[in-house]
């Protein structure tokens, strides 16, 4: 065999495994949109129905008609946006700060910061919700925004590695020419920060997009639920209506991957950043 | 020279006082950056952090004030059946789990690292699942593995097997999590990714040269140039398994079913402090934990030295 024979043999055979890998990964996707689409009939046949006929975009409908989807959706996204909001505020701030300030204290403050990242989130969820109940938030959704306005350590620390990688110079020409320490912040060293701020603000909206234990314990009234808190009761009271719980499913992760579309970059470099840095 | 020194005297002591004033200043402002994390890491981790100390010693609830009783919380732990099914639970789980998904990862990782046509759209296809919410993952899994009607046991039943109950069966109950958990290995495939292009082409040449086939280049010098890497998602891995909540929590209903075959750590100690609202028994539960994981991290960071391998080092 020649060499160009052995590469094309090569090359056929990586595809064939790889898509038979690929298989694992997309077909329950598929399996998800498709009985989504379904008409009840047609969800428990099988051999299945890989293509629904007719498609069912009733069950969309029916789906939002069964929860109060819309009231959730807006709830999911105050939720989203808020904590996101207080993220990419707070967290390259206090980066900044640790980065290229001096000041007392600042590297033990630093190391606090990384020790409290290694808390399980466990151990601080009991005082943490008697705080909030002491304060009456329990049963809104202030707990699950409030605390993103002080700043979440894993993202301090991955914003200082990014702030420390950017030269100095800027800072001190921008001080010669009598810029205030703010200014410099927020006009020269945080636009450079744009790709990093980007990636943590990504990483916050999927989490509190996605999240499930924080709505668990502080929505404890219906009206406050989340997608995934209502998916769950949903799933819970009518676990056999498959067709409604895959629409509800879908919708959930539908504007996720719209947003992956756009940002595939951003999600690609923060977790790599976050994996080889960290 | 007397002359200058004299008349320099005074400037140099005006430039020292304001210098120290511009350093105090640039002090403060430093401060004022990290303000808000300074009060966040007090509020929301370190004044919890020691409140959950103490509630490990005493009987406290919501529902009453409780009382100090020393570490008859954590004496009761080691006879409560549960605390311990939920321990051997997340073990297995942990044990399963955070080697395959590396084993997986990094062979995915090599599969989609192949320089052949058409790659970014294997490598989103691979990432899609882990854009899928936890509580979406668990409703589609169970679909999935549903006895009667699921995908999988209808394949299963077309090459002649008859598919167990899956997550009805207490004894697949955990292989169907750790299945579907690795469905979703995704982003520490994208880690390894990463990984595998910062190794030097050089060391791929020389070993060309040397005539090393792809088994030696494999377990030569890709593995163990990529152990930084798998060092990164074993800790990761260890930490997340042990934390294991949402999957198992939306797939039981909360209740660990089938006999309390899915009840894992976080959960029991979930109930403890919100169902059953035995808040002191359930920070008892959160510092074992804590401590078991810091344990596990030192052990790892421990024995990295003998078996991670940097670049050029």
């Amino acid at each position: 065999m020649n060499p160009t024979m052995l590469k094309r043999w090569k090359h056929s055979l990586g595809h064939l495994v790889l898509i038979a890998a690929s298989a694992f990964f997309i077909i329950p996707f598929i399996w998800m949109v498709s009985t989504s689409l379904k008409p009840i009939e047609q969800v428990f046949t099988f051999p299945p129905e890989w293509i629904p006929k007719p498609f069912a975009w009733e069950n969309y409908l029916k789906a939002v008609d069964y929860i109060p989807f819309w009231k959730y959706l807006i709830n999911t996204t105050v939720i989203t946006i808020l904590s996101t909001l207080g993220v990419v505020l707070s967290c390259p701030l206090v980066a900044y700060s640790f980065a290229k300030l001096k000041w007392r204290g600042r590297n033990l403050l630093f190391a606090a910061t990384l020790a409290v990242m290694m808390i399980p989130g466990q151990v601080t969820m009991i005082p943490l919700f008697l705080i909030f109940n002491q304060l009456g938030m329990v049963g809104t959704s202030l707990p699950l925004i409030i605390p993103q306005f002080f700043g979440v350590p894993f993202y301090i620390f991955l914003l200082r590695q990014f702030f420390l990688g950017l030269p100095d110079s800027l800072r001190e020409a921008a001080k010669m020419d009598g810029a205030s320490e703010w200014r410099i912040y927020w006009q020269i060293m945080l636009p450079l920060a744009k790709p990093a701020v980007l990636a943590v603000g990504l990483f916050q909206l999927m989490a509190s997009w996605t999240d499930f234990l924080g709505p668990l314990l502080y929505l404890t009234n219906e009206d406050s639920y989340t997608l995934s808190l209502a998916l769950q009761q949903f799933q819970s009271k009518q676990g056999s209506e498959w067709s409604l719980m895959m629409a509800v499913s879908t919708i959930m992760t539908v504007p996720i991957i719209i947003l992956f579309f756009f940002l595939q970059k951003t999600f690609i470099k923060g977790i790599t950043f976050s994996g080889i840095k960290g | 020279m007397k002359i200058i020194e004299r008349m320099n005297a005074n400037p140099t002591q005006e430039i020292k006082t304001s210098k120290k004033k511009a350093h105090l200043s640039k002090g403060i402002t430093g401060v004022l950056f990290a303000s808000p994390w300074l009060i966040g890491l007090f509020l929301f981790y370190l004044i919890p952090l020691i409140v959950s100390i103490y509630f490990s010693f005493t009987s406290y609830s919501i529902l009453q004030p409780g009382e100090f009783i020393g570490l008859q919380n954590y004496q009761e732990l080691l006879s409560d059946n549960l605390f311990l099914k939920s321990i051997s639970n997340t073990i297995y789980f942990a044990v399963f789990y955070v080697p395959l998904s590396i084993i997986f990862g990094v062979g995915l990782a090599m599969l989609l690292n192949m320089k052949i046509k058409g790659m970014t759209i294997y490598r989103t296809l691979f990432f899609l699942p882990t854009l899928v919410p936890h509580v979406a993952i668990a409703v589609l899994w169970m679909w999935l593995l549903n006895p009667g009607f699921g995908l999988i046991n209808g394949f299963l039943d077309m090459i002649g097997i008859s598919g167990p109950s899956w997550l009805g069966s207490e004894k697949w109950s955990k292989p169907s999590l750790i299945f579907m958990s690795l469905w979703g290995i995704g982003q520490s495939v994208v880690i390894y990714l990463a990984g595998l292009g910062d190794i030097s082409n050089d060391y791929y040449e020389a070993a060309e040269i040397d005539g090393a086939n792809w088994f030696q280049r494999t377990f030569h010098i890709t593995i163990p140039l990529l152990t930084p890497v798998i060092f990164y998602n074993l800790v990761m891995g260890v930490i997340g398994a042990f934390q294991q909540f949402t999957l198992p929590y939306t797939l039981t209903q909360g209740q660990g079913k089938p006999a309390n075959s899915l009840t894992f750590y976080v959960m029991y100690l979930y109930d403890n402090g919100f169902k059953y609202f035995r808040m002191g028994y359930a920070s008892a539960m959160a510092w074992i934990l804590f401590v078991v994981i810091m344990i596990l991290t030192v052990l790892i960071f421990w024995s990295s030295k003998r078996w991670v391998h940097y670049q050029g080092k």
